[in-house]
């Protein structure tokens, strides 16, 4: 099984999905992820799945779940990147990612983060 | 590119990885049958769901894709085999929302969505075979 990398930006968390998921690796980064983010105290997890060919409901399910359990740890996601393809056949799916924030780009996800993390550190 | 491929082919389903797998496959075809690049997307993906179906509620299965015509237009054809407690009920099942299953209940509705034909022989006790087909504009 592949594991996706997580890479730490001061305090952001970069998960930038490159390989084509298996079940077993999305479950691994979620676990992965809850670790990290409580190790290193981050207040926010950029999501980008500008390489990613497709979502299904188990992959999407994943976006929610991950925004879920960072929210626990009191910092916020963004699923940056996504394909125009990917966005039209999610609709289709029935998958509409309520509860999930999304980005265009790399740019703006860490953009947003900033404006939601600005005074919480101060 | 992936190499060409001729005639129908066939894959296991028999652990995670095969999922992806055959993920991989139905998108050679679909791209060998030029269709467009969301209609790939929609293909691959109710193929996903389907892949997770076999292995979680079939136990287990194989899938065949290859490359069909009605005569006016090529399409992709994938199906999707297993032998294992069939679906007892078929309304319930593909209502959106309803899972006997830990997932979030849209796999066989959202792919039958997803696709321009979706055929389901099911039978208790003997096994499912969930087809699809996807043509080309």
């Amino acid at each position: 099984m592949e594991r996706v990398p997580i890479l730490k930006i001061g305090g952001l968390l970069l998960v930038s999905i490159q390989i084509d998921l298996q079940d077993q690796s999305v479950l691994a980064l979620q676990e992965d992820l809850a670790e990290k983010i409580s190790a290193t105290g981050a207040h926010g997890v950029i999501i980008d799945i500008s390489a990613v060919e497709i979502v299904d409901s188990f992959i999407g399910r994943m976006f929610a779940t991950i925004a879920g359990i960072s929210r626990l740890f009191d910092a916020d996601t963004v699923v940056v990147g996504m394909r125009p393809a990917v966005a039209i056949t999610l609709v289709e799916l029935g998958l509409t990612l309520g509860g999930v924030r999304t980005a265009l780009d790399l740019e703006r996800g860490m953009k947003i983060l900033g404006q939601l993390g600005r005074g919480r550190d101060s | 590119m992936p190499p060409r491929s001729e005639g129908p082919e066939e894959l296991p389903i028999t652990a995670d990885d095969d999922v992806v797998r055959v993920r991989q496959l139905v998108r050679t075809y679909a791209q060998q049958t030029k269709l467009s690049l969301v209609d790939q997307t929609k293909l691959v993906t109710a193929a996903s769901e389907l892949a997770r179906n076999t292995l979680i509620y079939g136990g287990g299965g194989f899938a065949r894709v290859e490359e069909v015509s009605d005569g006016r237009r090529a399409g992709v054809r994938a199906s999707f085999h297993d032998e294992g407690p069939g679906i007892p009920d078929l309304t319930l099942a593909l209502a959106d929302g309803w899972s006997s299953g830990s997932g979030l209940g849209l796999g066989l509705s959202g792919a039958k969505r997803l696709v321009d034909q979706f055929d389901l022989d099911t039978e208790v006790g003997r096994g499912t075979v969930v087809t699809v087909t996807k043509w080309k504009r």
